[in-house]
């Protein structure tokens, strides 16, 4: 979120106003007493705030209170705003763009660039796309004082700001590398009466991956916005995405889930169009516990109504898998109460499947393909 | 034939004394591959008994390489040591260096690849990975962690960006059987690319046609599919994965993220479909339609 990305930008000298979160019309009141004449913005992760009525400005701490009152609990692309940013207005001159981020296709990082309008970024990159440059970053050699002085000139800024740009363009690029971000963007950059350059707002996506070595970035997730089943999946360290689906899906290894839950949405079309109501990788391991783990998230989502639990014993065997559902519903008990379609294959199948049928458990049904299971789920789903 | 690997291929493993290594280095001696020891500074002059073999470990990847030959080097050390692992293989001129390590930060892994890009590489190493199940020839070699009891020796090259539907389809097409399987891995930089993979496999005599499974996320498949029309004569059959991922969720593997309206698998089922590659609508159709064509071979 925008507060956060200042916070970042503040950590690095990064030059631009934080401004006052608040949570409440009275907070923002207070915020606004301070700051005077500020802009209330709608703290999300979303674009296209302003234009959704999340941004407004305050010209008296009685207009603050007001905004915040109209935007806290306002939807904005399907997120609540539980909380505003005070920000002082800005006399604004003329507006940028700037980024940096990691450019997959080329296995690189790039810097994008324009002197022409800021916030209306992608409208420029259609209708000027000259206007929008992009130069390429080796993440061998980075960006030092010579690389930002060519970017700087490569994007035009105006010459009374080009010392401020080389230094806020390293700046930016602390951010990018020491944070282990994906994307570091200012939009809008600006330049503010008396030729100050400041980043008025900002964007910043941190790599998951690194999480092990920035542990303050924790403080940066969004719980207010994440699913509570998300939230418990994670506490259990489970891979874990909701959807809104009826049927559940659990597999091992994050192709065969995805690809599952294609099969059960193709499989559904049949069946009332039920759809897929969750990912949920399990990995490799696949022991009674994680089973159990798995199982009691999506049990949990009223929306369930069966479960397809799809599994591919590569390097676990299917008897291990077996004994792990098996193990997972002793686990549960009487909180297992919708049906399970098991699909089991590869390594060891027989044994994991004569431990299934042994077991006859009133709530498992045990499919031999994945299409069929997927069918199979999809009808039990829409009985 | 095959790709990258094969029974002469000698294997190291970096962090062959862990728990993922040693199970897996045995599992790697049980499928024939050839390995010759493994790498730990701080085991460095001891051995290791696995699948009984006696495995000697060294203290770098260079001398492993001087004392036994080595030309592979499959990697298992935990993602905070990953980078230093990597650049120590280039540095040593390895020639195929295979990166098990799933959660690898994106920053050291592209700049592992600018290094091997760089002037201080040998200009002699491909990486496969990281985040892979590695690569398997089946009958020959296996660097990595693919199950080499799932299928035989065969006319089917298969490159993939998933580990599990590697095995699936594996295990679809196990009566035909594969020349090289290889995982490429789902982040969003890895070091061969399915490009990578579709060009070896168009040189490989004992390729007869290629399945490429690829799923949501960057533009790799559309490129693919852009490298099949002008470089690719072998027939090849495509399966793309994530059809129902919702938007801006990263579904599994880290690379696994549809933005706005890129990286979607309909844009990319839509552009190999256009150059001709047939693309399955699930793993087991995929595998009819590779099926349809070996038989008319």
């Amino acid at each position: 979120m925008e507060f956060q990305a200042k916070e970042l930008f503040a950590k690095h000298d990064v030059p631009g106003a934080p401004g006052i979160v608040a949570t409440t019309p009275a907070e923002a009141r207070a915020a606004a007493e301070k700051l005077g004449v500020c802009v209330v913005k709608a703290q999300v992760k979303a674009g296209g705030r302003g234009k959704a009525g999340g941004v407004k400005l305050a010209k008296t701490p009685d207009e603050a209170e007001e905004h915040a009152t109209a935007i806290l609990g306002m939807e904005i692309k399907g997120l609540t705003v539980h909380r505003v940013l005070i920000a002082p207005a800005a006399s604004i001159l003329e507006e940028y763009y700037f980024s940096f981020l990691l450019d997959r296709a080329n296995r690189q990082y790039l810097c994008i660039a324009s002197i022409e309008g800021g916030v209306e970024i992608e409208e420029v990159a259609k209708t000027n796309p000259d206007a929008v440059k992009q130069i390429a970053i080796d993440p061998g050699t980075g960006v030092d004082e010579a690389k930002a002085r060519e970017i700087v000139a490569e994007a035009g800024f105006p010459e009374v700001l080009v010392e401020q740009a080389v230094t806020l363009v390293l700046n930016l690029w602390k951010v990018f590398v020491e944070e282990d971000a994906t994307l570091v963007e200012v939009n809008p950059l600006a330049r503010l009466e008396g030729d100050v350059l400041e980043a008025l707002d900002g964007k910043v996506s941190l790599d998951e991956n690194a999480e092990f070595r920035h542990e303050d970035h924790a403080q940066f997730e969004d719980k207010d916005a994440a699913d509570p089943l998300e939230a418990k999946a994670k506490a259990k360290g489970l891979n874990y995405v909701k959807l809104d689906g009826a049927v559940g899906v659990i597999g091992n290894g994050a192709g065969l889930v995805m690809s599952t839950l294609d099969v059960v949405a193709y499989a559904g079309e049949a069946h009332g169009g039920v759809k897929p109501a969750n990912f949920l990788d399990i990995g490799g391991g696949a022991n009674a516990q994680v089973m159990a783990d798995g199982l009691d998230v999506i049990l949990h989502d009223a929306q369930v109504k069966s479960v397809f639990v799809n599994v591919f014993g590569g390097i676990t065997a299917c008897d291990e898998v077996a004994n792990g559902i098996k193990g997972a519903l002793e686990i549960l008990g009487a909180e297992a109460t919708k049906p399970l379609v098991v699909r089991l294959d590869g390594n060891n199948v027989e044994e994991g499947r004569r431990i299934l049928d042994e077991l006859n458990h009133p709530l498992i049904t045990l499919v031999d393909t994945m299409d069929g299971a997927a069918d199979k789920a999809a009808e039990l789903a829409n009985a | 034939m095959s790709i990258y690997l094969n029974k002469d291929s000698k294997i190291i493993v970096q962090g062959m004394t862990g728990g993922m290594g040693s199970k897996h280095t045995t599992l790697m001696v049980q499928a024939g591959s050839t390995i010759v020891g493994g790498v730990n500074a701080r085991k460095a002059g001891t051995s290791v008994e696995l699948a009984g073999k006696d495995l000697p470990v060294f203290g770098n990847v260079a001398e492993a390489m001087k004392e036994t030959g080595a030309d592979v080097s499959v990697v298992f050390v935990p993602p905070a040591f990953t980078k230093d692992a990597c650049i120590e293989a280039i540095d040593a001129g390895i020639g195929l260096l295979v990166v098990i390590t799933e959660g690898v930060p994106v920053q050291d892994t592209a700049e592992v690849w600018a290094y091997l890009n760089g002037p201080s590489n040998h200009g002699s190493t491909r990486m496969i990975g990281p985040n892979c199940p590695g690569i398997i020839t089946p009958g020959e070699s296996l660097a990595g962690i693919t199950p080499h009891t799932i299928a035989g020796t065969g006319p089917v090259g298969l490159v993939s960006k998933s580990g599990t539907l590697t095995y699936q389809m594996m295990y679809e097409l196990r009566d035909y059987g594969f020349s090289t399987a290889i995982g490429i891995g789902g982040d969003p930089i890895v070091g061969t690319t399915h490009i990578d993979a579709l060009a070896a496999f168009e040189a490989d005599p004992d390729t007869k046609a290629i399945v490429m499974i690829g799923e949501i996320g960057g533009d790799a498949e559309e490129r693919a599919a852009a490298y099949i029309k002008d470089h690719v004569t072998k027939p090849v059959v495509g399966y793309v994965a994530g059809f129902t991922a919702p938007e801006g969720k990263t579904m599994g593997h880290a690379g696994a993220i549809v933005s706005g309206s890129s990286g979607t698998a309909q844009a990319k089922k839509e552009a190999l479909e256009a150059v001709g590659v047939k693309v399955g609508k699930t793993p087991s159709e995929t595998a009819q339609l590779m099926r349809d064509i070996l038989q008319n071979m």
